[in-house]
């Protein structure tokens, strides 16, 4: 296992040790040249691409981070104003945008250090593991080559014989061993390297305090719509339904002895309005607050939710407790749209959800097999992702064309103990 | 008949027992909450239980939960399940135990007297009533050509749906304005295409297409 998990290491830091010195050396001279272009006016237009590049380059590494060595690194940039101008203003309005924040400038600082410390911590496995081979090769015949040459330098050996031969080989092993001991440890350190940098200095009150007033002006903005959208179809249509039925009841009374046939059809549309004003009703609750949450909670609501998409849904649900309610909800209607999404847009056949609680975090992934192509600067997936921000909740979206496309979301969050179920509820 | 009632809004059970008594039914209990319900029907002699999903004291799923328990008791207990709304998650819960006698419909099937009190007495005669909603949900999901319903025609889910409902050959007859020697035929059909062998109980039946729709 160890040594599965030193190879594992090795072959991860020299995949990254070469992408990491490539992409910064590339990213910090395009930075380097397009900044200095600004003050010709070229700068002006590929700064915010290059800069775009560079996020998309340190979230690669954010993505690994967590990926292989479970070191989380927060992403920080602020997000783009939403009334955002077009065209050319728009496009300077952006480029001041980045400048301004302080998460493009710890990018920019951590160039230098990924290219070189982050270098070496991400060769160090694998060259832990390959120069005790060269250790071994000496003493096995190896040492011959360099007797004219006036000898070798293996490490801090000097190699002139055969006996001076094992002494290289003895140091390898002792290298081996640091590397396959060391190894994973030592490809953790080059994470948590960049996290030093990447990451805001201490708790940014600052930034803090912005992010919260954003969320909680989008959260705001939100429920103020959705009351809109209430009273909206209310209005258009149980409230409707229940004016065309009283005034159906009161013709009927008017009509009750002198025409009993057209009085009965009279009531017969009174009786198919306060139906169809049910129905309305029905579908308005489920939109405030599905039924199923709130009688059986989370798990369940997504297993019913999950029966009532048109394509066929596997769930994976383990939740040994239930979220906050508000959580709940906010969850409950991401899940609901991203399903919605897959079944509508994507084309897909099959999707799968998984739901579940870990390191204190609410965790939901929906893949499915469709088209892909999803727009994470989309509308949709925007909407959801403001929603969840009101909870410090983050989505993640990975939609190649031609697919699959995954969604991820989570919102941090206790678990209350597990609903006992009720004395009368089980015999 | 003896009917156990069990439903929390006062206007809804009164009009319950008004027209349950109408067409000849005996309310043996008629309870708003869940302890006595289960009280109800631990100690009444009773041939169906008509039970609103959300009751006190915590207005979640209590009536759901004690017909489902009273059934782990007494399996077989004829049991209508009254909702504002339909899923097939309950549905599926109690058709579980695969013997009979369950119903589950919205609360506004109660308009229609004369069909509601054919639920009942189905139900309470060991047969199912089951609300279209769920059936049509059940029958609209999946388009993938490797399900067995993909084979039927239109006419035949038609058939089906109305089946999986618990109406007779002769009620879905009357429906869709055709013979009954017609029905028989699409039914033999529907069971030859989904591999289900046919038998004489009507109850039977219906489960077995329940049960074929919610494996797929």
């Amino acid at each position: 296992m160890r040594f599965r998990n030193a190879g594992l290491a090795a072959w991860r830091g020299l995949l990254l040790a070469v992408f990491s010195l490539g992409g910064s050396i590339v990213l910090s001279v395009l930075t380097v040249v397009s900044s200095a272009l600004m003050l010709v006016g070229v700068g002006l237009f590929t700064t915010p691409w290059v800069l775009r590049g560079l996020r998309r380059f340190a979230n690669t590494r954010r993505l690994l981070a967590a990926e292989w060595c479970g070191v989380r690194i927060p992403v920080t940039y602020r997000p783009f104003p939403a009334d955002m101008r077009t065209g050319l203003t728009g496009h300077i309005e952006k480029l001041g945008h980045l400048w301004k924040d302080p998460a493009t400038w710890r990018d920019i600082g951590w160039l230098p250090v990924d290219m070189t410390a982050g270098f070496v911590t991400a060769l160090l496995p694998a060259a832990l593991l390959a120069y005790p081979l060269e250790g071994y090769a000496l003493p096995a015949g190896l040492w011959r080559v360099f007797t004219g040459t006036g000898g070798y330098w293996y490490g801090f050996v000097h190699v002139t014989g055969a006996p001076s031969a094992f002494g290289a080989a003895l140091l390898g092993t002792a290298l081996l061993a640091v590397g396959v001991f060391a190894g994973p440890a030592l490809l953790r350190l080059h994470f948590l390297l960049a996290k030093s940098v990447l990451a805001p200095a201490g708790v940014d009150l600052q930034q803090r305090v912005e992010q919260l007033t954003r969320t909680r002006h989008d959260a705001v903005d939100t429920s103020a719509a959705e009351l809109r959208r209430i009273e909206r179809d209310l209005h258009d249509g149980a409230q409707a339904r229940l004016v065309a039925m009283g005034m159906s009841l009161s013709t009927v009374e008017a009509l009750i002895e002198k025409d009993p046939a057209k009085a009965k059809e009279l009531v017969a549309k009174a009786r198919s309005d306060s139906a169809g004003a049910l129905a309305e009703l029905r579908d308005l609750v489920r939109g405030i607050h599905p039924p199923v949450l709130a009688e059986r909670g989370l798990a369940d609501a997504v297993e019913a939710l999950a029966l009532r998409i048109p394509v066929p849904v596997e769930t994976g649900i383990d939740l040994p407790g239930r979220p906050p309610a508000a959580v709940e909800s906010a969850m409950y209607f991401a899940i609901s749209e991203v399903l919605t999404n897959a079944a509508k847009h994507a084309r897909a056949d099959r999707i799968w959800l998984d739901l579940d609680h870990e390191d204190r975090r609410l965790r939901v992934t929906v893949t499915d097999n469709g088209r892909g192509g999803a727009d994470p600067a989309g509308s949709g997936l925007r909407g959801i992702e403001r929603r969840l921000a009101t909870f410090d909740g983050v989505l993640a979206v990975s939609s190649p064309n031609g697919g699959p496309t995954m969604v991820t979301m989570e919102i941090p969050c206790a678990l209350s103990s597990p609903k006992t179920s009720s004395s009368y509820g089980t015999d | 008949m003896r009917v156990v009632l069990a439903e929390d809004l006062f206007l809804l059970r009164d009009g319950l027992i008004r027209l349950l008594e109408a067409y000849d039914f005996e309310i043996v209990a008629a309870v708003d909450n869940a302890p006595d319900l289960t009280r109800a029907l631990h100690e009444q002699e009773l041939d169906v239980a008509i039970v609103d999903v959300r009751l006190p004291p915590s207005f979640t799923d209590e009536g759901l939960q004690c017909a489902l328990a009273a059934r782990r008791r007494r399996p077989g207990l004829p049991v209508l399940v009254l909702s504002q709304h339909v899923e097939q998650l309950y549905a599926r819960e109690l058709l579980a135990d695969g013997s009979g006698g369950v119903g589950y419909l919205l609360k506004d099937s109660v308009f229609d007297a004369d069909h509601f009190v054919e639920s009942v007495r189905r139900v309470a005669a060991g047969g199912t009533a089951m609300d279209p909603q769920v059936i049509s949900q059940l029958l609209s999901r999946g388009s993938a050509a490797d399900r067995p319903l993909a084979r039927l025609t239109p006419r035949e889910r038609e058939v089906l749906e109305l089946m999986a409902q618990g109406r007779s050959n002769a009620a879905i007859a009357s429906r869709l304005v055709v013979t009954e020697r017609a029905i028989a035929k699409h039914t033999a059909n529907i069971f030859s295409k989904l591999g289900l062998v046919q038998s004489d109980d009507d109850n039977r039946r219906v489960l077995a297409v329940l049960a074929c729709l919610d494996r797929t």
